[in-house]
């Protein structure tokens, strides 16, 4: 365990700055650069979780973000903890602290590693065919269920980080520095075009930086200090924004991406301080370079899980740029040519590989030559069949292969080894490619899908695009960009390239093996356990969508999203299923690429900046006055003022007795507010509002209610005729935004022959709303100037007129029934005066009351509110308002589906008023209503849209919707509520002063 | 995210804008002389086209002008735009 296989100095590693870090709670040690997986690796530590399904032990499989196994716990802190993270990204820093997931009480003895045993009675869909029933059991399952799932541990505090968005704009955005992307991006900056280069890594030159071999050369340099040299040439270049770190997350359509740029995530907790952990690029981009590279496949074979297995590129990486040994007995297994690249680089370590298994039989290149000169035994036309040893790999059994490359013939042979690097050669990385709605094609000559119909303008060059080789690279890319980028020429012209490598591969996507194949443990989904004999089973079950086999089996529905597995699923299913990999087609591919953290995504849109809050200019006395808020829309509003510790309730009553008996003020500010004015202003109100118009005197106000054409109601409000042609609608709180765009629309695509103009004034005035028997007391005294008699100032008028040097718009309209005056100021005046109303209402007892109250006192009077007392289904007729629809006009919007044979049915839902057999008893608001309790099913007649106890009248009130309700007064009725059923009786929805009495009082 | 050229600003993010249905149904002039069921047509019959759709958009957040789109619904190409009272492109 505490062997150190740090060899020779990694690219990449400052072994004069140690890093101590803990994994699993003991300390460890790596140096500046490594990874946690690099650095555990130099630990000898392979085993660092457990799978999913059956708790395997599982180790360390890749060097990158494909990474399905070793994915761990960082932090210990309830705020900042983060699971699934992967250990091939992380780069660790002084005090990290990471733990393995997916297993209790620890990696080395997990209780879960039974279902190991199982695993003959765990098969594909076995929860989904287990605990189907007896259906009411599954309560009980699901507690069990819910406890065993699951990856890490999500944080229980609020993250204490800060995150942002940022929005970037460029011509060209590369995605990738590998060598594609960096020629790409030195090549479209040097030709004067903004360019954006990204890469998750945090260096650049992707596996060309550390390719140093004699059998990869250009222009005579070994590519590795080749690259060296661009990357230093393109960081001096001025219009070329790098960013390292930066994982593109999602490309949609019209080249727009996300990505997220990790900004301290590699830096010890003490250095972040403040600064920002992560930012979400949003990238518009007018070109875009996928240069995204190639992931290796891994091969699939009986127990290819086993910790100490891996990639043969990650192998070669971590030699090559960290400086580690994966084992010291190495083994390579292969289709082709990858793995003696890493063969040889790690026989320049000093690193021991004594044999490589390669499926292919007659193979020749110049690559395997040197690993023969180099004694390193080579099986040709071999497969692994099994491996050994629980927690490390100890093991291996190889056998020949048939011609065909469907049975293993001969004799088992045994070799002992600590790790297997494995390869099965590379799939291009299209991820993002069919993100943004690229189609793939299949090429059948080496068993991938690449790039072949663009959704936009975008390409994808290297590998990402199906050339895996330093040659056919070099080659094809300056032909592409200059087309692409439309530039004469590039400066990777006429380069001499050697490249040694063969690309011969023998694809098996299932190797054979002397079991049986129901015994075999071949995993395709490394993370969610899913072997190949869970996907045969799918198919023998019936399934043919890769999408059904996909979820069925779980296959690619880890973290990593199946980045290494997919393709071998595919293949299995198109073998088994005797159908082409082209027409099989893929699973979809969708964003993110790799996981986003939640702070990413809402950047600094949390707490107090979650959404925008509108206050009007009266709020800050409110808040002073101890009012308690409601949201409404986007708008605070005062909900109600709680004196001495009064309960909502008790303050209510009291506001509300208040504005009857004396005097109330409410802040109407957030009423909408729409400035109309034209020549044709009457006759647009006239086919907006379902009543007339024309007739309106100039100064005086009326009730409009606006439907939508479909009949039913939208909004409603008082409109006042300022002048000839001047009008200002007030329209409900949360619909004046979308009043106005409706009126728009209208004049603009509909009637746009009239000569009408709309302003939202809403913001612009306060509005005053004074009420009660001595409203008029209170505001005559702030305007002694103006005649407050009826006969000069009557109900539905207005006046405009000054208070002191303010001047203001007063309206005496009610929405309480009580005798109340509106006052309408310019906003910055609206605090003044409301208090001048306060301090002219101290002797009668003026009350400030908020919308609770508001709702009261207008249910009392039966004044719906539009969206509480009707819901998009409710005509005017619905709402007993014959009374407000013209009959004489001939048209307004919505008049014609006012008679649809829909909307004249006798029993829809009308409004009603409901009191309670027990007057005491408040309704619930939403209660269902119902006329027999026996019958079954039981017919839902309605439900409770508003409900209070009146306090003026001393009983419970209610209005509800009730089917045919318009014809059922005095009926009994019932509302079955949890525990007990409540006796109402349908009744007139107008509870107080049918008259209008105190209108004038 | 569409990148929309709004006939009146100029090109601008999708998140400004609203879409809002078909385009080039017109409002009956005499709605009350209509059948139901010819009224019906007008208020809830829609195209759900894969393939070239007409549409109209409002620059909500910008100018508040409505206007015309010819987007191709199964790749979201937006194909023509035009102002109100235009005629549809032909092509």
């Amino acid at each position: 365990m505490t062997k150190n296989l740090r060899v020779k100095s990694g690219r990449f590693i400052d072994e004069t700055y140690r890093v101590s870090f803990r994994f699993n709670g003991k300390t460890f040690y790596g140096f500046k650069g490594d990874t946690l997986a690099s650095a555990l690796l130099a630990n000898n530590i392979h085993l660092v979780g457990r799978s999913f399904k059956y708790h395997r032990p599982r180790g360390i499989m890749t060097a990158g973000s494909e990474e399905p196994n070793a994915i761990v716990q960082l932090h210990k802190n309830s705020s900042r903890t983060e699971p699934n993270v992967r250990a091939t990204e992380i780069e660790i820093y002084e005090g990290l602290e990471a733990s393995s997931q997916n297993c209790w009480p620890s990696v080395n003895f997990d209780i879960g590693g039974i279902n190991n045993f199982l695993s003959p009675f765990l098969p594909a869909g076995f929860y989904y065919k287990t605990f189907m029933w007896p259906a009411s059991f599954w309560e009980k399952y699901e507690y069990f269920i819910r406890k065993s799932a699951g990856l890490g541990k999500s944080p229980t505090e609020p993250d204490p980080d800060i995150y942002e968005h940022k929005y970037i704009h460029c011509d060209v955005l590369v995605i990738g520095a590998g060598i594609s992307g960096i020629i790409a991006a030195k090549t479209a900056a040097k030709n004067g075009l903004k360019t954006l280069l990204v890469d998750e890594k945090p260096y650049l030159g992707g596996s060309t930086i550390y390719q140093n071999s004699e059998h990869f050369k250009i222009n005579n340099q070994t590519s590795s200090s080749w690259i060296e040299k661009e990357i230093n040439e393109i960081k001096r270049i001025k219009n070329l924004e790098i960013k390292t770190r930066t994982s593109v997350a999602a490309f949609h359509g019209y080249n727009y991406l996300l990505a997220r740029e990790n900004l301290t995530d590699h830096l010890p907790l003490e250095q972040r301080n403040d600064n920002t952990r992560q930012r979400l690029l949003k990238i518009r981009a007018k070109k875009v370079i996928s240069a995204t590279g190639a992931l290796e496949r891994p091969l699939i074979f009986d127990n290819n899980d086993r910790p100490g297995i891996l990639l043969s590129s990650a192998i070669e990486k971590y030699a090559n740029l960290f400086g580690v040994a994966c084992g010291e007995k190495n083994i390579l297994f292969t289709n082709n040519d990858s793995a003696y690249e890493t063969a040889i680089s790690l026989f320049k370590k000093g690193i021991n590989v004594e044999t490589i298994i390669d499926n292919r039989e007659e193979i020749d290149s110049k690559l395997i030559k040197e690993a023969e000169k180099n004694n390193i035994k080579i099986y040709k036309g071999y497969t692994v069949v099994n491996t050994s040893g629980y927690k490390r790999i100890n093991k291996i059994s190889i056998m020949q292969l048939s011609k065909d490359g469907q049975k293993v013939v001969g004799s088992k042979k045994t070799i002992t080894c600590d790790c297997l690097g494995v390869s099965g050669g590379w799939t291009p990385a299209v991820h993002l490619f069919t993100q943004s709605g690229g189609k793939l094609k299949f090429r059948d000559e080496d068993q991938v899908f690449i790039p072949n119909i663009y959704p936009s303008d975008q390409i994808s060059i290297g590998s990402c695009n199906g050339d895996f080789t330093l040659d056919e690279i070099l080659l094809n890319i300056p032909k592409v960009l200059k087309e692409f980028l439309n530039v004469k020429k590039t400066d990777y012209e006429n380069l001499e390239v050697h490249s040694s490598f063969n690309k011969s591969k023998r694809n098996i996507w299932l190797l054979p093996s002397d079991k049986i194949f129901g015994k075999t443990k071949s995993f395709v989904d490394y993370q969610n356990d899913a072997t190949a004999k869970d996907i045969k089973l799918a198919l023998r079950e019936g399934f043919r969508s890769i999408e059904h086999v996909k979820r069925y089996t779980t296959t690619g529905m880890g973290t990593d999203q199946g980045k290494l597995g997919n393709m071998h699923a595919l293949g299995i299913i198109s073998e088994t299923a005797n159908s082409k990999m082209g027409e099989l087609g893929t699973t979809t591919f969708r964003p993110p690429y790799t996981p986003l953290t939640f702070g990413t995504i809402v950047g600094r849109n949390v707490g107090e900046y979650f959404d925008v809050f509108r206050k009007t200019p009266i709020h800050e006395w409110h808040v002073q006055n101890k009012a308690e808020f409601e949201n409404v829309g986007q708008w605070k509003r005062a909900w109600y003022y709680p004196k001495d510790g009064e309960s909502m309730h008790e303050a209510v009553q009291r506001e509300s007795k208040a504005a009857r008996d004396s005097a109330g003020i409410l802040d109407a500010s957030t009423l909408g507010k729409i400035d109309i004015q034209g020549t044709d202003a009457s006759e647009f109100l006239n086919r907006v509002y379902t009543n007339a118009w024309s007739k309106l005197a100039i100064g005086k106000c009326r009730y409009g209610l606006m439907l939508n054409e479909d009949g039913m109601v939208y909004d409603d409000g008082v409109t006042t005729r300022l002048d000839e042609n001047h009008y200002i609608m007030t329209t409900t709180t949360g619909g004046a935004a979308n009043v106005l765009g409706k009126l728009e629309d209208y004049l603009q695509t509909e009637w746009p022959e009239l000569d009408v103009y709309l302003t939202s004034v809403t913001d612009h005035y306060a509005t005053v709303s004074v009420c009660g028997p001595n409203s008029k007391k209170i505001v005559s005294q702030i305007i002694p100037d103006l005649d407050f008699s009826d006969e000069n100032f009557p109900h539905m008028s207005f006046k405009n007129t000054k208070i002191g040097k303010i001047k203001c718009r007063i309206m005496r309209i009610s929405f309480t029934g009580e005798h109340s005056y509106e006052i309408n100021v310019q906003a910055n005046f609206g605090k003044s005066v409301w208090e001048k109303c306060i301090e002219a209402g101290k002797e009668f007892n003026i009350t400030p009351y908020g919308t609770e109250t508001m709702h009261l006192l207008r249910a009392e009077k039966g004044f719906i509110i539009v969206g509480q007392d009707t819901d998009a289904t409710m005509t005017p007729i619905d709402l007993q308002m014959e009374w407000i629809v013209s009959k004489k006009k001939y048209d307004f919007i919505g008049k014609r589906s006012l008679y649809r044979s829909d909307t004249i049915k006798e029993d829809r839902k009308q409004l009603v008023g409901l009191l309670t057999e027990n007057p005491d008893e408040v309704l619930e608001e939403g209660a269902q209503i119902i006329a027999d309790i026996n019958q079954t099913p039981i017919e839902m007649l309605g439900h409770v849209t508003s409900s209070y106890y009146s306090p003026n009248l001393k009983k419970s009130i209610a209005l509800g919707v009730v089917r045919g309700g318009k014809n059922m007064m005095g009926q009994k009725l019932i509302i079955p509520m949890e525990n007990k059923k409540i006796n109402v009786t349908v009744a007139d929805p107008i509870f107080l002063d049918k008259e209008n009495k105190r209108l004038n009082a | 995210m569409f990148v929309i050229n709004c006939p009146y600003c100029g090109e601008r993010e999708q998140s400004e804008f609203k879409a809002g249905g078909e385009a080039h149904l017109v409002r009956p002039k005499q709605p009350t002389e209509l059948s139901d069921d010819e009224w019906a047509e007008y208020l809830f019959m829609r195209k759900n086209i894969k393939g070239i759709q007409f549409e109209r958009w409002v620059h909500t957040h910008g100018c508040r002008k409505w206007f015309n789109m010819v987007r191709d619904t199964s790749n979201d190409k937006i194909k023509a735009i035009y102002k109100m009272g235009e005629k549809p492109p032909t092509k």
